[in-house]
């Protein structure tokens, strides 16, 4: 499973690549690969304001529902229209056109506090 | 550790992703996904291990006699080496389960039944037979027996290269006794299966399992075969609407409730469970019905899901929902009051707190052409 060393982790299997003042998230390589098949994302409204692990969008599979979690606090900016109508893309390129929303950083402190590559592969080979 | 199957290193060497089902470590998809699975059945073949099967096998001069005692469905008119489809009710009505009547040579029937409710049923069956056919012999022969469904539009030319048996001799829900398959006696080949495709369910002795899963992969791979797990076998009973126990079925539905209507024979003189069913349908039928339907906005109805009316009153559950792969739609199974069973009937499915629009559509979702 690809664990991108430029990316930050969380124990929920989503990644964050912060830029400046906004991040965009996603669900790792690993959590795609347990899924299976994605058919569906459900996207919160861009604007929404999230706190720190609150669950505000969807994965499904063709078996199983995700919820996907606010891994900081912070405004969404942007969410990521293209899985509308190709949710697959969360499988073929989970690190990049698979994103899933752009969210506005609040605090940096949350940000440092997430897992870096090393210590989220270590996460996974702990049994997830 | 869960139970497994003699095929379980089969599934390792495959690759597939092994979950825990009724206390079996089975595979839930292989690499190529469920989707791809899926779609393989649909369009070319499949394999299936479904050795997890419980098979019990009834001896006696009043071995049919107690098998038409045990299932709501009619053994009586079977031939020799025909195959019923039946649920089996309690006294009360609701399901023990469903399974498939194999009767075989005289005085030799064959029961079929859902893994994970195998122990359950075999209690059940020693209990009836105690009570009313004890002359009759009933034996839980699942050890002793492995089994895999090959399904699929070429499946049939899949079987034929590894058997001289002519399998057009094998007529939907026929079965064969003792023929060779891939050098091999298979105990028995029918043409049934959970997919609504066309197929086999082939039974061997758990030692020549592997061998002639293999050769099922090889002979099948010029045809695009694939290996397929749980998840797709779901997918697929699920578009052609073949219900599934412990959703569609459990013992606090009747068979009519479920749908299964036409595998109830209520002109019986009798069956377990004849009573209270007769009473349901002679008083207005059931007052709660199984119904497909279809959601119109994004969104997927999974089980459990509540079903409201259009004026938002939480009406009735679903049982099973997904995207159907093959037509694209989210779609879904659910019990609601009779009131609303009509094809066409408005109703809602509460997805995530969220009431999305939906309209009660015909069952099966999917049939194969030429069917």
């Amino acid at each position: 499973m690809k664990t991108p060393s430029e990316l930050r982790y969380t124990e929920d299997h989503e990644w964050l690549r912060p830029e400046g003042k906004s991040s965009r998230i996603g669900i790792t390589d690993f959590a795609q690969d347990q899924l299976g098949d994605v058919v569906f994302v459900e996207l919160p409204d861009v604007g929404r304001q999230v706190k720190k692990g609150e669950a505000f969008g969807v994965v499904e599979s063709v078996k199983s529902v995700s919820d996907v979690f606010a891994p900081i606090t912070g405004k969404v900016l942007a969410v990521n229209q293209d899985l509308v109508d190709k949710p697959e893309l969360v499988n073929q390129d989970p690190y990049g056109q698979g994103w899933i929303v752009e969210l506005e950083i609040a605090d940096d402190a949350e940000v440092q506090a997430l897992l870096d590559a090393q210590a989220y592969a270590a996460h996974q080979e702990g049994g997830h | 550790m869960g139970k497994r199957t003699p095929l379980y290193e089969e599934h390792l060497a495959l690759g597939g992703r092994m979950v825990d089902f009724g206390g079996w470590d089975m595979p839930v998809q292989y690499p190529a996904g469920i989707l791809a699975e899926h779609e393989a059945v649909r369009q070319r073949a499949g394999i299936f291990d479904v050795s997890h099967m419980g098979e019990i096998d009834l001896h006696g001069e009043r071995a049919l006699e107690f098998a038409d005692e045990l299932v709501t469905n009619d053994c009586r008119k079977l031939e020799q080496n025909q195959v019923l489809y039946s649920p089996m009710c309690y006294e009360h009505g609701g399901v023990v389960d469903d399974l498939l009547v194999y009767r075989l040579e005289p005085g030799h029937v064959l029961l079929v039944v859902n893994a994970a409710n195998t122990e359950k049923d075999v209690n059940w069956v020693m209990e009836r037979r105690q009570k009313l056919f004890p002359d009759v012999q009933a034996e839980d022969i699942s050890a002793q027996t492995a089994e895999v469904a090959l399904q699929g539009p070429k499946a049939q030319e899949i079987l034929q290269s590894l058997t001289s048996f002519d399998l057009n001799k094998i007529a939907f829900f026929w079965v064969q006794p003792d023929i060779e398959v891939a050098g091999r006696r298979a105990l028995w080949v029918s043409r049934t299966g959970y997919t609504g495709e066309d197929g086999f369910e082939i039974y061997v002795r758990p030692e020549d399992a592997a061998h002639v899963w293999r050769e099922i992969l090889r002979a099948g791979e010029p045809y695009g075969i694939l290996p397929c797990g749980l998840g797709a076998r779901d997918s697929l009973r699920f578009e052609a609407c073949l219900p599934l126990y412990g959703q569609e079925l459990d013992q606090d539905h009747t068979p009519l409730q479920s749908g299964l209507k036409y595998w109830v024979r209520l002109e019986k003189e009798h069956f377990t469970g004849i009573e209270p069913l007769r009473h349901e349908q002679e008083s207005g039928g059931p007052k709660r019905r199984l119904v497909g339907f279809k959601l119109e906005e994004r969104g997927i109805a999974r089980h459990g899901y509540p079903i409201l009316s259009p004026e938002g009153d939480e009406i009735g559950v679903v049982t099973s929902g997904m995207l159907s792969p093959t037509l694209g739609e989210a779609i879904g199974l659910g019990f609601v009051p009779a009131e609303y069973a009509q094809a066409g009937t408005r109703i809602a499915v509460s997805v995530r707190g969220r009431a999305i629009p939906a309209e009660v559509i015909k069952r099966p979702f999917y049939r194969r052409s030429g069917k």
